[in-house]
């Protein structure tokens, strides 16, 4: 899965430099050129990946070392100065 | 009452509930340094998302991107918006999770901190303390000066019954000048943080994210029904975009080389030290998802809107031929202008406290960070932490940020003219740094030499470019180079600055010798050998 969502990156990437709308003054439902709509699209796509990354390849042995309870009993108490 | 006086109580209104809130997150202040800081590691999914985006989106994302719309077309979008959503996201992603876990194991509150440990290197502290302070400065003077002027243009005619604030621009005649709304702003910002500390910031980001994005997608909607001349929102929408003009519905005016070679410029969020000290607040690692994965949608959600306004104002007839005249020749008063004339004094003055909101929520990130580096950077690091007590350390940071604000504001009355090109030139000394933390995070090999070299290369071509656009006067400046059977290859000058920090890093930590195997075994899993 991992190389599936590295991949999916950079085809996000390479499909920002969408040359083929360079000149397309396309009005998409009448109203926003589709030059603009298509990056829009890159956002969502963007959210999307993302969304994927948080589910597949998310450093799980971070996730156990940054639990709450163990990390602040862990830690030396701050100590309060006037 | 006077539609400028309107606009200008709606702001007092604003700026005093922010104070509020400031006030009431000091209550839970519990006097440590680590609460000032860090808001003791207590920061969820959500506020983190909000703190975080709020950080990231200044007023250009509500000013700006509206008037570079109007001057270049719909490509703004793709230059700095969906590339940012895939790129922001990427750091958060392997830099920020990362640096987080580090965070929270060794107690850094600082990148320098970071390097240092990582390092073993008391130098690369030393050099990168002035460099980050000195690429902060630009980043507080756009949201300085930005404030300054919104808050003039959308004040205007509130004092001209008292004969006070005369202005040879009537456009500006009777508003509250820039140099005081300026200096209104950065107290608000200042005592909120100074009260409030990191729990202060985080409260009032994620408070002041949610004004401008509601704000502004209500302000969008009244602007568009009143564009067309028709009945219904959709009639009106189809007629003002149907007369927008090809050379702002395309990209046939920009340069395909210059918007790929943009992509570099967001990979300076993951050097913001603001940021930074904002990815320690989580909660836990599983704080960030929601950010990684919204940030996009978020961004897109501020700026479509803001990128249609702008191509639709460019249509002949929105505004008065005398208004029209004087935006051509200052494009960031297009949004202003539109919510001025297009919607009444009350959304106005809303809309004005959300682009405010959008400016003091990436301010009061940075106000609180470079007191963060004075303390743990230089009084802790060089006077001992058992010598300078919490408390006594929490009042330095506040007096350093005092005076790393009197600087801005003093240098924001100079009325620096190219203050947008300056922020391009600032994110390209971050992003040009971005070699130095990824390495430092994924590469056993680099050594601290090998960040000095990669480090001064990054400022040293910074410079040297920076001086060649007449020190950012040439606001479009680029390196144009000659490619046989090409007609036009010119790249942003952040590739170039990038390069040399890439090769100068890696070239001299292959050159010399490793890190310690201790040092290894602290930040790299034995796997990774």
């Amino acid at each position: 899965m991992k190389y599936v969502i590295w991949t999916m990156v950079l085809i996000l990437l390479i499909a920002h430099q969408d040359s083929w709308n360079w000149h397309d003054d396309t009005l998409v439902w009448g109203i926003v050129p589709i030059g603009l709509i298509y990056h829009a699209c890159i956002s969502l796509a963007a959210g999307f990946t993302w969304w994927l990354a948080t589910l597949f390849i998310w450093p799980k042995e971070l996730e156990a070392n940054s639990d709450p309870a163990l990390v602040n009993a862990a830690e030396v108490p701050v100590q309060e100065s006037n | 009452m006077e539609a400028g006086m309107i606009r200008l109580l709606i702001i007092a209104v604003y700026l005093m509930l922010l104070l509020m809130l400031g006030f009431f997150a000091s209550r839970l202040f519990t006097g440590s340094k680590n609460d000032y800081l860090l808001a003791s590691h207590s920061i969820g999914p959500f506020l983190l998302l909000m703190s975080i985006f709020g950080t990231t989106m200044t007023a250009f994302a509500l000013v700006g991107s509206t008037s570079e719309a109007f001057k270049e077309g719909i490509g703004v979008y793709g230059m700095l918006a969906s590339s940012s959503g895939i790129i922001h996201s990427l750091c958060f992603f392997v830099i920020g999770v990362k640096v987080y876990g580090f965070g929270r194991k060794y107690g850094y509150t600082t990148q320098i901190q970071f390097f240092r440990d990582r390092l073993e290197s008391d130098f690369v502290g030393v050099l990168l303390f002035p460099i980050l302070v000195a690429l902060i400065i630009p980043y507080l003077l756009i949201g300085v000066m930005a404030s300054g002027t919104v808050i003039q243009t959308m004040t205007a005619g509130a004092f001209a019954n008292e004969g006070m604030f005369a202005s040879e621009n009537l456009a500006f005649a009777g508003g509250v000048p820039p140099k005081i709304g300026s200096a209104v702003i950065c107290g608000v910002v200042l005592i909120y943080v100074f009260f409030g500390g990191m729990r202060g910031t985080a409260w009032a980001n994620a408070f002041q994210t949610i004004v401008f994005m509601v704000l502004g997608l209500v302000t969008f909607v009244l602007i568009a029904n009143k564009l067309g001349g028709g009945e219904s929102l959709l009639e009106n929408l189809k007629t003002i975009s149907a007369k927008v003009g090809s050379d702002h519905t395309t990209r046939e005016s920009m340069s395909q080389s210059k918007f790929f070679t943009y992509l570099l410029i967001p990979l300076s969020v993951a050097m913001f030290p603001h940021l930074f000290q904002h990815w320690l607040t989580a909660k836990s690692v599983n704080s960030f998802k929601l950010s990684v994965v919204c940030h996009p949608i978020f961004i897109m959600i501020v700026w479509v809107p803001c990128i249609l306004l702008g191509i639709w104002a460019t249509v002949p007839g929105v505004f008065p031929p005398a208004l029209a005249e004087k935006i051509s020749l200052n494009p960031n008063m297009v949004l202003p202008a539109m919510v001025k004339m297009k919607t009444t004094p009350i959304i106005g003055g809303l809309l004005t406290a959300g682009i405010l909101a959008a400016i003091m929520s990436s301010l009061d990130s940075q106000f609180l960070c470079i007191g963060s580096m004075f303390t743990n950077d230089i009084v802790e690091h060089y006077v001992g932490k058992e010598r300078v007590s919490d408390r006594a350390q929490v009042w330095l940071a506040r007096t350093f940020v005092v005076l790393i604000v009197a600087v801005v504001y003093y240098l924001s009355l100079l009325g620096y003219k190219s203050v947008f090109a300056m922020g391009v030139w600032c994110f390209s000394g971050f992003a040009s740094l971005f070699p130095i933390i990824f390495a430092a995070l994924y590469w056993r090999r680099l050594t601290a030499a090998g960040a000095v070299s990669g480090i001064l290369a990054a400022a040293g071509s910074w410079f040297y470019l920076f001086q060649k656009s007449e020190y950012g006067s040439i606001r479009t400046y680029s390196i144009d180079i000659d490619l046989p059977g090409v007609n036009e290859f010119s790249i942003m000058p952040v590739v170039a600055i990038f390069l040399c920090t890439l090769i100068a890093m890696i070239v001299t930590s292959l050159i010399t010798r490793p890190p310690s195997d201790a040092t290894l075994a602290k930040f790299f899993a034995a796997e990774d050998a």
